[in-house]
């Protein structure tokens, strides 16, 4: 299959449901439990996964992912690491498409076209890293010429010029950041972004994901209803923290989607 | 070849392969309106009165150039002589920028600033231009740096800011512009974030460096007054880059001045403790932009070791590692117990207490100066005064206060 996440957004369109994307810290909170964590995600109803690369310096992130990238880092866990645990993921799921999220110093330094190599060849679909806007897009041509679809963010401060070239450049989805604030904050207003998540999926080509804030089941399904997909986190991260051991880790994970996913049944009904 | 060392950084914020702006997209409007709103009060005579006002009369620049006799007689090589922004108010070159940026602060209605400090001295300076302009003023400093630099967290606290411990991370000076980088991007519309050294997205290099280049242009009128020359060599130590970008700038393009900038190399750049990002780092990208870096071979950041809070970074301006790349400047690392030496030897020969950060800076000068005749100058910045580390000092040396 060429192309991933384009396939299964238009299966999603096809059932009138938004996409759940839950996003996880590799190697957190077990580094040996990544590829069956995966595995239970797409059980309790992931659509799309996004796969934090750890940092040492994740600028962004608020305190639930600043934690998961520090237990994540005691364990050494790398770039290599990452991409054999998708590898791994694909020997059994050649249908969910996995986002690799983190910031760009891990990338550099390990070697952009080797890793644009390395992360194809992995089975990694797209790639979303947090501190490389638009502006300096040359720095990561080698991702998009090697075939990995690059995720942008906009978010409530982009203007329209930027707005117009996002969409324009834009590949797999749209990551519209839903309030001005790190990741867990609870800013979020789904009323109040409503009107420009809509403006933004009229003139996009790709679907328009909302992440930031989103929380539980009633906080998705009322994004859901303007958005093509949603983005969830840190409650994610928060709740898989102090999991046990990998079986503990992974029916945490299914029992914390499954409710999300039950909520977006339909979403996209009224639109 | 490089023809104008002046015409950097271009308008995307680059110096040659460095700089940029690596930041998330939330950030990028707020660094797009501080780019356009510094263009113009750059080339605005009221705002540049202004700034040269307050330089003159609250900060009492210009600050001398001192001929350093006693210590040059007792090295025997050649003469040394001091830029004393440590005889600015509060005690360093950092009010240069604090003054600059509350100024744009202020021209763009903000009355909420946001700072990172790692020895507290920017802190203060910040805190001082706030109490000043009556803006709100939160300060964010690591846990560590907040133990070994208690004194400028009083002051801080005097000048009526808030001093947020950071916990994150190694709890130090990149912690705390990480956690001020969170703060901005959660309160954008009404927060200025002062950063204080010439790291940081565009424009904050070029900004902190125009701020702070009346040290290198007062120093330049100066030799020619009082030397009727240029000086042979310029020293001053590197952590972030600011002090000593200030006094490189305006000789740049001096080709015959060599300039020298010394990086903390701790315990010694072998032993692995120490904050030497030119001397010992890569290029990377760090806090917004990019340029050498200390991490390892995952990207993960280093932590840093430094006898000084202010070294102890472990990134360092885009525009020293152009300098570096394109041989202008060269770094070299100078050790916990030179700079520490250094620090003794001023204090005795010349009745100066010296930073520790500054006396890396002397200890480069004492080193060139052995190797050169007597009739050479060497000019190396002072970039602050070490009251504030004479704890740290006397914790080293085993004595009690």
């Amino acid at each position: 299959m060429s192309n991933r996440i384009d396939a299964r957004f238009h299966a999603l369109r096809a059932h009138n449901r938004a996409a759940l994307i839950p996003f996880i810290t590799a190697g957190d909170p077990i580094p040996g439990a990544t590829v069956a964590l995966m595995h239970a995600l797409v059980d309790g109803g992931a659509d799309v996964i996004e796969l934090g690369v750890p940092f040492s310096d994740p600028m962004a992130d608020g305190p639930v992912i600043q934690h998961a990238n520090e237990r994540a880092l005691r364990n050494k866990v790398g770039i290599a690491d990452i991409l054999r645990w998708v590898r791994e993921f694909r020997e059994r799921d050649t249908g969910t498409p996995i986002i690799l999220m983190g910031y760009l110093n891990p990338i550099e330094i390990h070697g952009i076209e080797r890793f644009a190599r390395e992360a194809v060849d992995a089975g990694v679909d797209g790639v979303l890293v947090v501190d490389c806007p638009i502006e300096e897009d040359a720095t990561l041509r080698p991702l998009r010429e090697a075939g990995l679809q690059r995720i942008l963010l906009t978010a409530p401060t982009t203007s329209d010029a930027r707005l117009a070239r996002a969409i324009e450049a834009a590949e797999g989805y749209l990551y519209y950041v839903s309030f001005a604030g790190i990741t867990g904050a609870a800013k979020l207003s789904a009323q109040g972004i409503a009107q420009r998540v809509g403006d933004l999926r009229d003139r996009a080509t790709v679907p328009v994901a909302v992440g930031f804030g989103i929380k539980d089941a009633a906080s998705a399904k009322a994004v859901a209803a303007f958005a093509d997909a949603v983005v969830i986190g840190s409650a994610l991260v928060a709740t898989l923290a102090n999991a046990g051991d990998e079986e503990d880790a992974c029916a945490r994970a299914r029992g914390f989607l499954a409710p999300i996913r039950a909520a977006l049944h339909g979403s996209k009904n009224d639109v | 070849m490089v023809d104008d060392y002046h015409a950097f950084p271009d308008a995307q914020g680059r110096f040659g392969a460095y700089g940029g702006t690596f930041v998330a997209e939330t950030l990028i409007a707020p660094l797009e309106a501080l780019t356009a709103t510094y263009l113009r009060l750059r080339n605005d005579p009221s705002f540049q009165q202004e700034f040269a006002d307050d330089l003159k009369h609250y900060v009492g620049r210009p600050s001398p150039i001192y001929h350093a006799k006693h210590l040059s007689e007792r090295i025997g090589g050649a003469q040394i002589l001091l830029k004393r922004e440590d005889l600015n108010h509060t005690g360093a070159h950092k009010i240069n920028n604090t003054i600059g940026q509350a100024l744009v602060a202020r021209a763009m209605g903000k009355q909420r600033i946001i700072a990172e400090t790692g020895a507290g001295q920017h802190g203060v300076a910040t805190a001082t231009v706030c109490a000043r302009f009556g803006m709100k003023c939160v300060v964010y400093m690591g846990a560590v740096d907040i133990e070994r630099q208690k004194i400028n967290v009083y002051r801080m606290k005097l000048l009526g800011a808030e001093v947020v411990p950071v916990t994150s991370g190694s709890q130090t000076l990149k912690d705390a512009l990480n956690e001020a980088l969170r703060d901005w991007v959660t309160n954008v519309a009404d927060t200025f974030y002062i950063i204080g050294t010439v790291a940081g997205p565009h424009p904050y290099p070029m900004m902190v460096r125009d701020f702070n280049a009346v040290v290198g242009r007062e120093a330049r009128a100066q030799m020619l007054e009082q030397f009727g020359r240029l000086p042979d060599v310029l020293t001053a130590c590197v952590g972030g880059g600011s002090n000593a970008i200030g006094l490189f700038h305006a000789f740049l393009n001096d080709r015959d001045v060599r300039i020298i900038g010394a990086e903390a190399a701790g315990e010694g750049i072998a032993s692995g403790h120490h904050a030497a990002s030119l001397s010992a780092g890569r290029p990377g990208v760090l806090h917004g932009n990019r340029t050498y870096v200390l991490c390892d071979d995952d990207g993960q950041i280093t932590e840093t070791h430094s006898v000084s809070a202010g070294l102890d970074y472990p990134g360092v301006g885009p525009e020293h590692a152009f300098l570096k790349d394109s041989g202008r400047a060269e770094y070299v690392g100078v050790t916990d117990d030179e700079a520490l030496a250094a620090f003794h030897l001023l204090c005795e020969t010349e009745g100066i207490l010296a930073a520790l950060e500054s006396s890396h800076a002397v200890a480069q000068a004492i080193k060139l100066a052995r190797g050169l005749p007597k009739d050479k100058l060497i000019l190396c910045n002072i970039s602050g005064r070490g009251d504030k580390d004479v704890h740290t000092i006397a914790k080293r040396e085993h004595i009690e206060l």
